[in-house]
């Protein structure tokens, strides 16, 4: 832990007794934890590898706390980590010994609910399906579906731009948000977008939402609402090849049709979901593919025998259809316990999550067989097939000495591969910790610093959620520098004003 | 000050001392391979020519982007990819497809310190770092000289169908847009023209595959009663004038007002005598008006809206800010955010109000 992250302040830790102080007179009755047993809960996020105790927790329930939280930590020079539901798979919410880790649980209301407009004002810890849930008997869904959308909260979709089964079609968490109120570290209360479909200015929405809590803290959220699709139908097709499941997933889009879901396991990610659920998956293929199709009847009958079609012309052993709902849901159910299933056949897993050119897919699992020989651990493959989102699962001893480190080691060489192919280290998890130090393996020192002079320009004391998502901590006046080479600025014949 | 194919020319203050760059050097596509949905272009390429690259792949560029020389005069044609990312401009299908903003994937650039950068990626998901493509779309090119853009590119649909209801007026109106976009029908567009060649004309259009738009266009009559449908060309034009607010009088002030819906009607009553027309269902109003400019953006802001002064004459552009003013914590917030890429202000040409 002491390598992984900043160095704890001497002098902070020194001040504990202060800080606690402080946050109780802000935070009254029992919003703040300072014992042990209270603060043990919230020592890891749902990347269990690591933990740390938090010096204090806050639990605030106004804005006007949040602010004034904020400022007094801005004031006294302490971190500040924020923390939805604690259920992020990159570390985003780990936090530091000498931090504040501001808890948004308790901002659980929803606020207003417009279905003329089809937005829904929300507290950022509503749960995800929590909006779903309230908005269901008007005929209404909010689209972006992570996996722990039962558990995980609004504002941690924000922080980490979730994403889901269904972004092909629908998108991320950041293109179903209209708006956000935000309290920056000076414990200043704005406004970004709001109601209508685009903000005014610079789109600082769009830099807040995934900027994984270095930016500021989110205290409302307003996402945009969806009509139910009339029908939902799903296939499962089975095929001896990966490359036949690829090229027929690059054949549904080449035919004008993005499905509500397209997701692909492998045959060891397969046998271990049928091990687990018995929903009936073909045991005798290479690669399944779930189809979802949704929409009116018309349209969905009509393109399932389309995929149908273009299938079995890419070589598809087995063809199902889903007849009904409990039908498609129990397709659906083998590849929803994938993770699960792999619980079963390992005592940890790590869950990786690249994205690849599509096209690149049959090379990228062929190089990743090749890596678990090397590494000598086992790996299953679920994918986000239409998006080209990998999530690997890295199986794995924790009580093995050595098997930690070398699942790191493992899924390191799987994200580089990834960018290796023209993809990226993350498609939907965010970066945290867990691909911090990666970072350079997709951006050079000058791409960093533009991004960090972004962090620079909200947070310029660098207290919000220091040590994730860059691997250095550079000082923001030292980013600000011009790079100034023998006296010479860079084209000098420039005004500058 | 950057500059494109120069049809934007016409936006923003005056700023005729400003050096300009013009990035049309920068044209052709790196790599277009349809079934991934991505497509890689230098920024200075002409949107016509990209339109018509993934138009050739039955694709689009589904957040409809325009040229703005039928709005501002010019020659058509002229207005770069580029241009159109950095002004965020989107169209009806803005709606149901979403925004410039929403399909820009990742770009390479010069930042105002003058060091090449990229941001964002070359696939269709990715949250790796700061989501610098949604902030560089719609600033204006006063972060970046964007040379090369990523954009998500989506199949086109086989058929487009507009259905329209007549006589309504403008409360009428959103409330059958917001019905008909609460339904399953999913609408992809919804407009209402005020004056449509002597009617009031309310629109809907459903895309899709032509067995799908039947259901749809079912479900829409079942919720609103008698629709008309449009022939093909006469649909066509419409949603023509619709992006390009062409029914409007030139001879005054044009306005992009950003509402929610549903006070779209309001707003129009309290500014009086003004031409209009509702793009987004409401959610734009493009609105012409000699009426006094703090009035308008009083109007937009009482509502939780803002108001953009796309086309005036020089003296008007030289007084009134193009972008709507900002509450002060969020004008110095965007202050710092644009000195982080230009420190020394050298995108900075007074076109966008103050050098702060």
């Amino acid at each position: 832990m002491s390598l992984l992250m900043p160095k704890p302040d001497e002098e902070t830790l020194a001040r504990r007794g202060e800080i606690v102080a402080a946050m109780r007179a802000i935070v009254p009755g029992e919003g703040v934890i300072d014992d042990v047993d209270g603060l043990r809960p919230y020592e890891t996020d749902a990347l269990t590898a690591y933990r740390q105790l938090p010096m204090v927790v806050a639990l605030p329930e106004t804005t006007a706390q949040v602010a004034a939280i904020l400022a007094w930590c801005h004031a006294n020079k302490v971190k500040v980590v924020p923390r939805g539901a604690g259920t992020s798979l990159s570390g985003g919410a780990l936090p530091l010994a000498d931090g504040v880790l501001l808890g948004m649980a308790r901002f659980n209301r929803v606020l207003d609910i417009d279905y003329v407009d089809r937005i829904a004002v929300v507290q950022p810890g509503v749960t995800n399906l929590a909006i779903t849930r309230a908005v269901e008997d008007e005929g209404f869904y909010y689209a972006p579906d992570p996996s722990s959308q039962i558990a995980c909260t609004i504002g941690g979709n924000v922080a980490e731009n979730s994403g889901g089964v269904h972004c092909l079609k629908y998108g991320l968490t950041t293109n179903n948000v209209l708006g956000v109120e935000l309290v920056t570290i000076e414990g200043e209360i704005i406004r970004l977008g709001g109601r209508g479909l685009e903000p005014a200015g610079l789109d600082l929405l769009g830099l807040i939402v995934g900027s994984e809590g270095l930016l500021g803290v989110v205290t409302e959220v307003i996402v945009r609402l969806l009509p139910r699709p009339e029908t939902a139908r799903a296939l499962l097709i089975g095929f001896p090849s990966v490359e036949g499941a690829g090229k027929c997933v690059a054949d549904v889009i080449a035919a004008g049709i993005i499905p509500a879901g397209m997701e692909m396991m492998d045959r060891p990610a397969v046998h271990a979901a049928e091990a687990f659920v018995q929903v009936g998956y073909p045991l005798d293929v290479e690669a399944l593919l779930i189809v979802e199709l949704d929409g009116p009847a018309a349209e969905c009958n009509h393109l399932l025998g389309e995929v149908e079609a273009i299938a079995r012309a890419n070589g598809a052993i087995s063809v199902r259809t889903s007849r009904d709902d409990s039908e498609r849901l129990a397709f659906w159910a083998g590849r929803k316990a994938a993770f699960p299933a792999a619980g079963r056949l390992a005592p940890d897993y790590l869950c990786m999550d690249g994205t690849i050119p599509r096209r690149r897919l049959p090379d990228v699992l062929a190089r990743m067989r090749e890596l678990s020989d090397h590494h000598g651990l086992g790996v299953i493959n679920v994918f986000h097939a239409g998006d080209g989102n990998l999530h690997p699962l890295i199986l794995y001893d924790a009580n093995q000495p050595g098997q930690l480190d070398e699942a790191e080691a493992f899924g390191a060489d799987i994200l580089k591969l990834c960018v290796e192919v023209g993809g990226v280290l993350t498609g939907e998890h965010g970066v945290g910790v867990e691909k911090r130090d990666l970072m350079p393996e997709m951006f050079s020192k000058v791409d960093l610093a533009h991004q960090q002079r972004v962090k620079c320009a909200f947070d310029p004391e660098l207290l919000l959620n220091p040590g994730k998502m860059f691997p250095e901590l550079h000082r923001c006046a030292e980013l600000g520098r011009m790079h100034v080479h023998k006296g010479q600025v860079p084209f000098p014949d420039l005004p500058r004003f | 000050m950057l500059r494109g194919g120069g049809s934007k020319d016409a936006i923003g203050a005056p700023s005729p001392d400003a050096t300009r760059i013009d990035m049309r050097g920068f044209t052709g596509v790196v790599d277009y391979d349809p079934p991934e949905l991505v497509l890689t272009v230098r920024a200075g390429t002409p949107l016509v020519d990209v339109q018509a690259l993934v138009a050739g792949e039955g694709q689009m560029l589904a957040f409809d982007p325009f040229d703005h020389a039928a709005l501002l005069g010019g020659t058509p044609g002229q207005a770069t990819i580029g241009g159109v990312i950095a002004a965020g401009v989107s169209g009806p299908s803005r709606l149901s497809r979403g925004a410039a903003r929403d399909h820009l994937l990742g770009f390479e650039g010069v930042s105002g310190r003058s060091e090449r950068f990229i941001a964002g990626a070359k696939v269709v998901k990715n949250v790796t770092g700061y989501d610098l493509p949604k902030l560089v779309t719609g600033s204006w090119g006063r972060l970046v000289a964007m040379t090369e853009l990523t954009l998500k590119v989506l199949p086109a649909p086989r058929e487009q169908r507009t259905l329209v209801l007549r006589g309504l007026d403008p409360a009428a109106a959103v409330v059958a847009l917001a019905r008909a976009l609460g339904s399953a029908a999913e609408v992809s567009a919804a407009a209402h023209l005020p004056n449509w060649n002597g009617d009031a004309l309310t629109a809907i259009r459903l895309d899709g595959f032509p067995s799908s738009i039947d259901a749809r266009a079912e479900t829409l009559v079942r919720l609103l009663g008698g629709l008309d449908t449009l022939d093909g060309p006469d649909g066509a034009a419409l949603w023509e004038a619709v992006r390009h607010a062409s029914p409007l009088p030139s001879d005054k002030p044009l306005w992009r007002i950003i509402v929610p819906a549903k006070e779209a009607a309001t707003v129009v009553r309290t500014l009086g005598d003004a031409d209009w027309l509702f793009d987004w269902a409401g959610g734009l109003i493009w609105l012409a008006s000699a009426t006094d400019s703090q009035a308008i953006r009083a109007a937009a802001s009482k509502v939780g809206g803002h108001a953009t002064l796309i086309r005036a004459d020089a003296a008007m552009r030289a007084t009134v800010p193009t972008l709507h003013p900002q509450a002060a914590p969020l004008a110095a917030l965007e202050t710092r955010v644009r000195r982080a890429f230009d420190p020394n202000g050298v995108f900075e040409t007074g076109r966008f109000g103050g050098h702060s």
